[in-house]
């Protein structure tokens, strides 16, 4: 196919030394850089884009915008793009969405003919008898529904985000946005200004405001220049500002970055978007709003057909006609929805090139050429009341109709942050009635069209925009009374056809009577008649069917437009992908000093929360022989854990006892210095939230741990309770200061004391439950002597950046024991023979002190903690399930898993939390939840293990192994 | 069958049923006056119409019909809870969502998907273990699934070891369902106003009126709103987000926190995901519309608010995640966010039943699992309120467990982190 276009100036966004060949439903076309898919197509003379969504209509390009899902394409993996948006590169395969076939010859198009069986919401209507109909049914449905298609294999490509900062964020790059960008510039506020088109300007750029053509061309060279080269303006185009969040925080987009720009206040100077002519087969392409065909002749030079019919209620058409005209368009006829002489300069120019003008007559149909791929000839008709036309109607040979019937404002912005639009019925037109503090509007957003009104309202809301950014400004600017709102909307653009196809929702192919049956189906509140019809659900989310549609509501309810209201707008304002929302992925992975020891000694790495632990050392093919030789090293010899993954939180200051008292169960103001004591934490309901040891190094000093997955929970909840007590008392997380190992086992003593000179090791002088601080291998360490794992043990905590040099000495000085890494399995087992609970497993969301029998936990005497006062209450209570521990009573029988059920009379009684088998002890036990009354020693309760069947076990008190603590307290 | 659509081809004026006549004037007196048209108020009219033939009841709405969380929820049905309080509820709601369509004639587009809830670390495969164990002892369809199932099932996932947070495997509910959750009110209200319920939408209760108040709670005589007070039999509230709000009329004070809980949409896709997948880890759930949109939603945002305002963080944080399950969506499009006011308690179980005022019975605390309560809660409402005794399923929901220290503990079961 040949390209065809206009000379320049027209093109002004194409360079025409740069031809770009790209491939649309299969065929090879050529367009230049600068062209969208749409406006290169259409230099083509593809004016076909798409099918529509539900009845497979031809579709073309409407506003040449992104207003409408007309000009939705594939491109490869991406669905749904906006072809008259999105730019030509070389090599873009571009196909068209839902059809099947190819877009000329689409298979479902014939659901167009079938149309009258299809009324609004018909799914809801049958296919739901017999019961289980609707399961056939949905499959031929859901396939028909959806517009772009997902590829499992695509890759995720690049995104990434930055901040921005302004005092004064102006979005839009109209004549309102550049004026506002310049007064609050000049009045010294930092500026960013938006821009989603490649070029500023907005309308300036492409409507005509004179009839010689002239004015839009002069203020925007004078508006533009100055912007360009201003200090305090940083101007973004092609980035769209996509939403309003609060405190002025601004997603704007731009390619595949996403700014978030937070301002201390913000212009919005959006525009408005035109709105369409209902009457039958207003979608067929080559119907186009005058915008469109304006700014593909302006901006793509390409002549949008050769011989056109204007349909328009206001200047806008006329300009277009004119524009039309010296594009070497024939215009065979303005019908003006008005029946007085308006808009006189611009329309004796139409007039003088001989142009028929018909007043009070609008469009009632257009023909579709053959194959319903684009217009034959329109027919207009004088209008004899309220949407009605007389019946006699002249027919116009035509291949284009433009229609210039109104505006409503671009307001997303400004519903996301709360302002208010009201129906303004002498102007037929929704404006702006409040505003939020802080934010401003300017332009057509508000329902100002007359240029000079534009520009003042601009510097206005520009020098109220840099006040409020706390910039010292003059006198405020003055705005010309006569804003023209007048004479731009037509107050009843809708000429419904006897025989349909006058749609409202080009997205969701709804014609006027689908909105009339939803309201008399009982669904006349606007949310509801968008509810079940759908309209303005689809992806252009009622930018062209809101106005047309709530005007027919209103009508239909004999309410006002204003009674009738309107759908809510929400963000995003237009398409953003998951993609630009995700950006590069920051899910850290923290990893502890010793974590590349560890992948050295080929441990099998585990997610735990954030970090990463050895979950044992060797292959995954002998993961139980591993785990069984770590068990057996620690019980046996020696063994070294990495528990640098505990939460580490410093308490100081007078008040650290009397913070632990309340946070904790225990009692810690008599705890002595260089002692160690457990803590166990209960919310306020009294249910087991997290444990860990409190070490006190001085009467205001404590070194507290928690587990890994609690360490932040612990933290916030000390910072949210001491907000409310106000102590003496300053806290801190340390988590990721500090590397910690366990080292365990009968000769960890012996271990110890070869590189850890200056701390008397011996039993009496470092008992258990004691904490020193002392020099290990040169390290300065706090060591604590705990035994989670019930043999002799110190925890010893270094600097984050010494535990590399703490681990390698450790394993040099337990060489000669023949010490071993030992990872989290072989911990688990180890604490479950001692019959140690971990919270989270052995504990759930509402496993309170009583029921997890640690009661021994708790300080009596204490006058409160968090939790005490529910726990009191649960005591008086009684129990409704206990934590025992158990063994099986047929060592033969297969072990249960975690969280098997216990099952008393038929009924669940409890499950089990924590399963191994000892290989010391040479059975299974295990820790379970069961009936109070099943909770004595000796007792035997059943199981159900996998496949339903039930096995008997026995209650056993902990611990299982080493019953009087010997080997730990050594 | 599909012969119901040739009357509307056929036919010269569209044969329109006039689905909710709209009464112009409020009655001086009703029966039962249900504060809150959302899917549990109109249910509640339902069946206390159908099955106990009591008419004379207002449904009374602030706004529009259905139009609070019924309409901002993502229609996800199941019953894989985890006490035996919440299964056996749970599993008499989706039974009776099973035949909704034909109970109201109107198609609700139930559509049983197969549900997977993921887990990523070893501590979820205990927790989903838990769960399956118990749906099963209850005649549940549920079963833990290892990673190498959970590709099968949903070949559509990542279920690479090459993610920050591996799919280890998963809670599998294959009758995991999801709904067109307007068309639930819409059938609910179409049938209650045909049995002669009144819906009063756009009416805001304002106070309650009450005889006999005198150290105790007193008895309900009375709801006054903003066009006019009207006396009443018996009253429930069923408001979702403004519960405590409502409940301050009668000065109970609940345990609830008022949280947003925020969703969000994609633009349609021809369809490519049949499971609907939740993964608490990743605060994350997602299912493909029958018009194929993908339905999303996260975990609960951080603080409570009596507000629907959208955020950016949300939404960033949620595709995060989702691009980890499905890497291949990142230049699919959102079209469109928004949030609704969940009323969470501190167990995670609803509040339901009596209240300490005679006759005012309330319906809450659903937080982000009320949509799959519709039916059920419905059903045993209308029974409290027609024979005045409390119906055994709800029994174990009444808030007196809160001042008596017997939460339940269900806290297990949400499906996402809150």
């Amino acid at each position: 196919m040949t390209m065809s276009r206009l000379p320049a100036p027209a093109g002004t966004l194409l360079d025409r030394a740069k031809p770009i060949t790209f491939r649309f439903d299969g065929q090879a076309y050529t367009g230049y850089e600068g062209d969208t898919i749409a406006s290169a197509l259409a230099a083509n003379g593809v004016t076909m884009l798409s099918r529509s969504f539900k009845y497979h209509r031809p579709r073309g390009l409407l506003s040449a915008a992104g207003h409408d899902a007309n000009s939705l394409v594939q491109i490869g993996a991406e669905p749904s793009v906006q072809a008259d948006r999105r730019r030509v590169v070389a090599g873009l395969d571009v196909q068209p969405q839902n059809v099947f076939g190819s877009l000329t010859r689409d298979y479902a198009r014939a659901i167009d003919g079938l149309g009258r069986f299809l009324p609004v919401g018909f799914y809801y209507k049958t296919f739901f008898r017999p019961k289980g109909t609707w399961k056939h049914w949905e499959k031929l449905i859901r396939a028909l529904a959806g517009l772009g298609k997902v590829d499992l294999e695509a890759h995720h490509g690049y995104y990434d985000k930055q901040y921005l900062f302004a005092d004064v964020a102006v979005v839009g790059g109209g004549a309102a946005g550049l004026s506002a960008a310049l007064e609050a510039a000049d009045a010294g506020a930092e500026v960013v200004l938006i821009e989603e088109n490649p070029t500023l300007g907005g309308a300036l750029g492409y409507a005509r405001f004179d009839a010689a053509g002239q004015e839009a061309a002069r203020v925007r060279e004078g508006l533009v220049g100055r912007v360009t080269g201003h200090a305090n303006i940083t101007v973004l185009t092609d980035a769209t500002c996509n939403g309003w969040f609060a405190d002025h925080y601004l997603p704007v987009i731009r390619g595949n970055r996403l700014y978030k720009l937070r301002a201390r206040s913000v212009v919005v100077a959006t525009g408005s978007y035109e709105q369409p002519m209902v009457f039958r087969n207003n979608d067929l392409p080559g119907v186009m709003y005058a915008s469109a065909a304006q700014r593909l002749m302006r901006h793509y030079a390409v002549r949008p057909g050769n011989r056109a019919v204007v349909a328009t209620a206001n200047g806008d058409g006329y300009g277009a006609a004119l524009d039309l005209i010296e594009a070497g368009v024939e215009v065979a006829c303005v019908a003006d929805l008005r029946p007085e002489r308006s808009d006189g300069a611009l329309a004796d120019a139409v007039a003088d090139h001989g142009v028929p003008i018909v007043r009070g007559a609008a469009v009632t149909e257009a023909i579709a050429a053959k194959g319903h791929v684009g217009v034959e000839a329109a027919r207009v008709a004088r209008i004899t009341g309220q949407g009605q036309t007389a019946a006699v109607d002249d027919r116009f040979a035509c291949d284009l109709i433009v229609t210039a019937v109104g505006y409503n404002p671009t307001a997303n912005l400004i519903h996301h942050a709360g302002g208010r639009l009201a129906y303004n019925d002498e102007a037929s037109m929704f404006e702006v009635v409040w505003l939020p503090e802080t934010i401003h509007a300017a332009g057509s957003v508000t329902g100002t069209f007359a240029l000079e009104a534009v520009l003042g309202e601009g510097r206005r809301a520009g020098w109220s925009a840099a006040r409020d950014a706390g910039r010292t400004v003059g006198a405020a600017p003055a705005v010309p009374n006569d804003r023209g709102m007048r004479g731009i909307n037509h107050p009843w653009p809708i000429f419904p056809h006897p025989k349909g196809r006058d749609f409202i929702d080009f997205d969701e192919d709804l014609q006027v009577h689908d909105i009339l049956d939803a309201i008399q189906e009982g669904y006349d509140d606007v949310e509801l008649m968008k509810r079940f019809s759908t309209c303005g659900m689809g992806p252009s989310q009622g930018r062209h069917s809101s106005l047309n549609s709530v005007r027919l509501t209103a009508r239909a309810n004999g309410r006002t437009v204003n009674e009738t209201g309107t759908t809510t707008s929400r963000p995003p304002y237009t398409q953003e992908t998951f993609g630009v929302l995700a950006g590069r992925s920051f899910e850290p992975d923290r990893l502890t000093p010793m974590h590349h020891h560890h992948v050295a000694a080929g441990a099998k790495m585990m997610v735990a929360g954030q970090w990463y632990r050895p979950q044992y050392y060797g292959s995954e093919s002998s993961r139980d022989d591993n785990v069984r030789r770590e068990v057996m090293a620690v019980r046996e010899r020696v063994g070294l854990i990495d528990v640098s993954t505990l939460g580490g939180l410093e308490v100081c200051g007078p008040d650290a006892a009397e913070l632990l008292n309340r946070i904790y169960t225990f009692t810690y103001t008599k705890q002595p210095v260089g002692r160690a004591r457990y803590v166990l934490m209960t919310d306020q309901n009294g249910v087991i939230v997290d444990d860990g040891v409190a070490c006190r190094f001085h009467d205001h000093h404590f070194y507290v741990t928690a587990t890994t997955s609690g360490a932040a929970a612990v933290y916030q909840h000390m910072l949210f309770w001491n907000a409310q007590w106000r102590l003496k008392v300053n806290i801190t997380n340390v988590t990721a200061s500090w590397a910690a190992v366990n080292l365990a086992g009968p000769k960890a003593r012996d271990v110890l004391a070869r590189v850890c000179k200056d701390v008397d090791l011996s039993t009496e002088a470092f008992p258990y439950m004691e904490v020193r601080q002392g020099t290990i291998a040169g390290v300065p360490a706090r060591i604590i002597r705990i035994g989670f794992v019930g043999e002799l043990g110190y925890e010893i905590h270094v600097p984050a950046s010494q535990g590399e040099a703490l681990w390698d000495a450790l394993m040099d000085a337990g060489k000669a024991d023949g010490i071993v890494p030992f990872g989290i399995e072989a911990q688990r087992l180890l604490r479950l023979e001692k019959g140690h609970v971990i919270i989270g497993q052995d504990t759930d969301g509402v496993t309170n002190v009583f029921e997890a029998d640690m009661a021994w936990a708790i300080a009596r005497k204490k006058p409160y903690f968090v939790g005490k006062r529910t726990l009191d209450i649960h005591e008086r209570n009684g129990l409704t399930r206990k934590l025992v521990g158990f063994s099986l009573k047929n060592p033969a029988d297969p072990a249960p898993e975690e969280s098997h059920l216990v099952i008393h009379d038929g009924a669940i009684v409890g499950r089990t939390t924590s399963v191994g088998r000892s290989h010391v002890l040479g059975k299974v036990i295990g820790l379970a939840y069961v009936a109070p009354d099943q909770a004595t020693p000796g007792t035997a309760f059943h199981i159900r293990i996998g496949g339903g069947r039930m096995i008997e076990a026995v209650v056993e008190k902990p611990p299982f192994y080493d019953a009087g603590n010997k080997r730990q307290e050594l | 069958m599909v012969f119901a659509l040739l009357k509307y081809g056929l036919s010269k004026h569209y044969p329109a049923k006039h689905q909710f006549p709209r009464p112009r004037e409020l009655k001086k007196s009703y029966d039962v006056v249900i504060i809150g048209g959302g899917g549990h108020g109109l249910a509640t009219a339902f069946y206390l119409a159908r099955d106990w033939g009591i008419t004379n009841v207002a449904v009374l709405d602030k706004g529009y019909l259905a139009g609070g969380n019924t309409a901002r929820n993502t229609a996800i049905i199941r019953s894989n809870y985890l006490t035996p309080e919440g299964v056996r509820f749970y599993d008499e709601s989706v039974r009776l969502y099973q035949d909704l369509s034909n109970d109201f004639d109107l198609n609700i587009l139930y559509s049983e998907r197969g549900h997977l809830t993921l887990a990523h670390t070893d501590s979820a495969i205990r927790t989903m273990r838990w769960r399956a164990e118990v749906n099963k002892h209850f005649g549940i369809n549920s079963e833990l699934v290892l990673v190498d199932d959970v590709k099968r099932l949903c070949p559509q996932l990542d279920c690479s070891d090459t993610v920050r947070y591996p799919v280890l495997g998963a809670l599998y509910h294959a009758p995991g369902s999801i709904a067109r959750h307007d068309a639930v009110a819409w059938g609910y209200g179409a049938g209650a106003a045909m049995r002669g319920v009144e819906i009063h939408q756009r009416t805001e209760v304002i106070g309650i009126e009450r005889e006999g108040v005198n150290g105790t709670g007193g008895k309900v005589t009375g709801v006054v709103t903003n066009r006019g007070t009207i006396k009443c039999g018996k009253v429930i509230q069923a408001v979702a987000g403004a519960t405590t709000r409502v409940a301050d009329m009668i000065g109970l004070k609940l345990p609830i926190r008022t949280i947003p809980l925020q969703a969000c949409v994609s633009q349609p896709l021809k369809p490519f995901l049949d499971k609907i997948i939740v993964s608490g880890s990743l605060h994350v759930y997602i299912s493909q519309s029958s018009r194929g949109e993908l339905v999303m939603g996260g975990s609960t945002d951080p603080y409570a608010l009596y507000g629907t305002r959208s955020t950016l963080d949300f939404k960033e944080g949620l595709m995060m995640h989702m691009l980890e399950l499905f890497p291949y969506l990142a230049e699919v499009k959102l079209l469109r966010q928004w949030a609704g006011m969940t009323d969470m308690t501190p167990d995670f179980a609803p509040i339901m039943g009596e209240t300490h005022v005679q006759n005012y019975y309330i319906d809450a605390g659903w937080g982000t699992w009320g949509f799959k309560a519709t039916p059920v809660c419905g059903k045993r409402n209308a029974e409290m309120l027609a024979t005045g005794q409390v119906p055994d399923l709800i029994k174990p929901f009444t808030y007196r467990r809160f001042p008596e220290f017997r939460q339940l503990g269900e806290k297990g079961a949400a499906s996402v982190g809150h």
